[in-house]
């Protein structure tokens, strides 16, 4: 087998941390194997060893000795997915999620690695916070981790970190998420340091001016339900200002959750232009409208940025199509029970989502015909780019980064518990067609579905 | 019924159902003992974490009058003045078996949310900036009252849309019952997107003179610090309802309380046009076939026909 992809040079298991164990031996026999960017559509026999994609094999004639096997006919392979925008709630909000928790939840929606943000209690903003953390995902993280640092000290926006000392503590990037940095002069320093310390920086774009006292979508819905707005322009006009800042100083920049038709449109024109610039889009804004708030539940329609129209919704999808979106982020987001059992407007922000991302848009987007399965699987693993980090593929002699999933399987969210230490899942209750059956992430076995029983070689 | 929650989730024959019992509830009240009983044994809890005058104190009343044990609880020197949360307010105030919850709360969905996690039926005296269903009865009682019919009227609702439930809940139950509805006001407290919900919307009073009612909002001070208008002058100014601009042909209404000389002038407060003080009164029997119909509902009697059988029968009057 001549894929046309090539391998990568880095791995993620060199460049990110996670709990050491033990290379998989694996045989997926018969599986449909799916990787657009390699340029692979095929059944074959997948082969795993030595923490590789050791062969593709023509299906039925793998070598299987010593290797567990599984009977994967009707199955699909795809690169296992990467979600550039975590929240592990580590350190001070563990009764949220921590390192262990929030990785295991990554393996069960397939992802082979993710990216942690910084807005923790206290935010990482020190290389001894970094360090903490690699060392924490070292000892219990199911797929490797990587980690963001705040850009400015304490996410204040104020002043910058000691950015170059946190790339070498092993920052991947940095991100005041959760808050925007308002003052464009600082944002301005920051992206002039990075050609200094380099790492991309991640952005989340709200004009707080715009947005303060605001808990959804502002448009009919907000008016006929009299909860303050979160105007798209509260976004649109920030990610204007950061395309004109990254473009002024040849700097790079990644947009966090796009929500609004208007910033999809201003990140396809700064592209246009050669800005280095690149966005996601997280699942709930690609499948959601701001009419699922009408039920006021703050469980699974409370987010920020905020689902909004259809017509962004329709803009977010026409921005996977071209392009313009590159990653799917889950924005993973893990709240207790007693955050969200209040009425809407106090409710915290935020919605779980590693462990539905991509049956929820296999559910919405595929089966519907809306986007085909191809651009799904591409765009899932589409985050690690953004952050010099390897693209999961399927390529002969890549790193087994390999999720498993049954396409046709249905399964009802929330039903079995979650992976999660938090259950605020925007798809809680619903029916999702297409489910992960086993991650192998850094050629180790990270997860396998309990019902999901494993063939024995004969 | 099990809840009044909102009046969007009522027919215009359930609101006629609701006005039609408070038209019965009327004639109790000229009684001279103003008192039958309906809900004798059964508990009406009124949880205010807001303060109100005319809500809480004829919801209360209704209550007593419908003869059901009330307990009344502010949030000023409750739990929730130590963080007890509004579940476990719920699950507390649920302890004593209350037939009925009457929820007055700062934000949207509260009384929504408070359904999901007791048996009692639940009222909505107020959610945040949401809904106020019942605010929205007595407007249509009163009007109901005064022209017969509100089909074709054409109703005006004039001043800060953006922070009011009554401007919420009062347009859907005006359309619902056949009104057209215009909302009027500056252009910075007319909630953008509300063009979508079926009404006009008016960024000036122009053209008010083709309103049969003008229906003013409280104008509250906080607004000017916050940048929505420049002053209460200018306010008073472009959109204070005066004796000038109110028709003699034209009626008027207010959710009150009124701040005399803001929204509306002295003048037209007082003036025959002015229907404030039948809201007040027409609050009271609306708030009595709530309670009704939420806890004795499907009774298709009439409290005004005494000692029929199991009908409501005024106490201390011989059938």
């Amino acid at each position: 087998m001549s894929a046309q992809g090539e391998i990568p040079t880095t791995r993620l298991r060199d460049e990110l941390d996670g709990r050491p164990g033990e290379d998989a031996h694996l045989v997926l026999r018969r599986v449909t194997v799916l990787d657009p960017v390699a340029g692979i559509d095929a059944v074959y026999d997948v082969v795993v060893r030595d923490g590789q994609v050791a062969a593709l094999a023509a299906p039925g004639e793998a070598d299987t000795e010593d290797a567990e096997v599984v009977e994967a006919e009707g199955l699909h392979a795809f690169p296992a997915f990467f979600d550039p925008h975590v929240h592990l709630r580590t350190p001070g909000h563990e009764h949220k999620e921590d390192v262990e928790t929030g990785t295991r939840a990554a393996a069960a929606g397939g992802y082979c690695g993710i990216l942690a943000m910084a807005n923790t209690e206290p935010p990482v903003s020190t290389a001894a916070g970094i360090s903490a953390l690699r060392e924490q995902a070292r000892v219990g993280a199911s797929v490797p981790v990587g980690f963001l640092a705040t850009v400015t000290k304490g996410m204040e926006g104020a002043e910058l970190t000691e950015m170059v000392e946190l790339r070498e503590a092993g920052a991947l990037g940095f991100s005041d998420d959760g808050l925007p940095i308002t003052d464009a002069g600082v944002m301005r320093r920051a992206l002039q340091y990075q050609h200094l310390c380099g790492g991309n920086i991640a952005l989340h774009e709200e004009d707080p001016r715009l947005s303060t006292g605001g808990a959804m979508h502002e448009g009919p819905v907000s008016a006929a339900l009299g909860i303050g707005g979160i105007p798209s322009v509260s976004e649109s006009t920030m990610v204007a200002r950061d395309c004109a800042l990254a473009a002024h100083e040849s700097a790079r920049i990644h947009i966090q959750h796009l929500s609004a038709a208007e910033s999809v449109g201003i990140v396809r024109a700064a592209k246009a232009t050669g800005v280095q610039i690149s966005a996601e889009a997280s699942p709930h804004h690609l499948c959601l409208t701001d009419e699922e708030v009408r039920t006021l539940d703050p469980h699974r329609f409370k987010m920020n940025p905020p689902i909004r129209e259809e017509r962004d919704r329709q803009a977010l999808i026409e921005g996977l199509r071209d392009g313009t979106v590159e990653c799917i982020a889950t924005d993973h987001a893990p709240h207790q029970p007693e955050e969200k059992d209040v009425p809407f407007e106090q409710a915290a922000f935020g919605v779980t989502g590693l462990e539905t991302a991509f049956a929820a848009l296999h559910t919405e987007l595929v089966l519907p015909g809306t986007i085909d399965l191809a651009l799904l699987v591409e765009r899932m693993a589409g985050g690690a780019e953004p952050f010099d980090l390897p693209r999961p593929t399927l390529a002969p002699g890549a790193e087994a980064n390999v999720v498993l999933c049954d396409l046709g399987a249905e399964w009802t969210v929330g039903e079995d518990g979650y992976e999660s230490r938090s259950a605020n899942s925007w798809c809680a209750g619903r029916t999702l067609t297409g489910r992960v059956l086993m991650t192998v992430a850094a050629g180790q076995i990270a997860y396998r579905l309990r019902s999901f029983s494993l063939g024995v070689a004969s | 019924m099990k809840h009044l929650l909102s009046i969007e989730q009522l027919s215009r024959e359930e609101i006629e159902a609701i006005l039609d019992r408070a038209e019965s509830f009327a004639e109790v009240g000229r009684r001279d003992i103003k008192k039958v009983p309906t809900l004798r044994g059964r508990t009406v809890v009124s949880l205010f974490y807001e303060a109100s005058t005319r809500t809480s104190s004829s919801f209360d009343l209704a209550a007593k009058r419908l003869s059901a044990d009330l307990v009344s609880v502010k949030a000023a020197g409750s739990s929730v003045e130590k963080g007890e949360s509004l579940k476990d307010t719920i699950a507390t105030l649920s302890a004593y078996d209350p037939a009925a919850i009457v929820i007055r709360h700062p934000y949207a969905g509260a009384a929504q949310m408070v359904a999901g996690w007791t048996t009692a039926g639940v009222v909505n005296a107020g959610d945040g900036k949401h809904e106020h269903p019942s605010q929205a009865l007595l407007d249509v009682y009163t009007l109901r009252r005064r022209l017969g019919s509100l089909d074709g009227v054409r109703i005006w609702i004039v001043g800060d849309v953006l922070h009011s439930r009554v401007a919420r809940s009062n347009l859907i139950a005006f359309e619902r019952m056949g009104a057209e509805v215009t909302v009027c006001g500056p252009p910075t407290l007319i909630p953008r997107g509300i063009e979508e919900l079926v009404c006009e919307v008016s960024y000036s009073l122009d053209g008010i003179e083709e309103a049969d009612v003008v229906y003013a909002l409280r104008m509250q001070k906080e607004r000017m610090s916050e940048s929505f208008v420049p002053s209460l002058r200018e306010y008073a100014a472009c959109f204070q309802i005066d004796s000038r601009r109110l028709h003699p042909r034209q009626l008027l209404m207010h959710p009150g309380p009124v701040n005399r000389g803001v929204e509306l002038s002295g003048e037209a407060i007082d003036s025959p046009q002015s229907l404030i003080a039948e809201q007040v009164a027409a609050g009271l029997v609306v708030r009595m076939a709530i309670l009704y119909e939420l806890l004795a509902g499907g009774e298709s009697s009439t409290p005004s026909t005494a000692g029929e059988g199991s009908r409501p029968t005024p106490i201390g009057t011989s059938a």
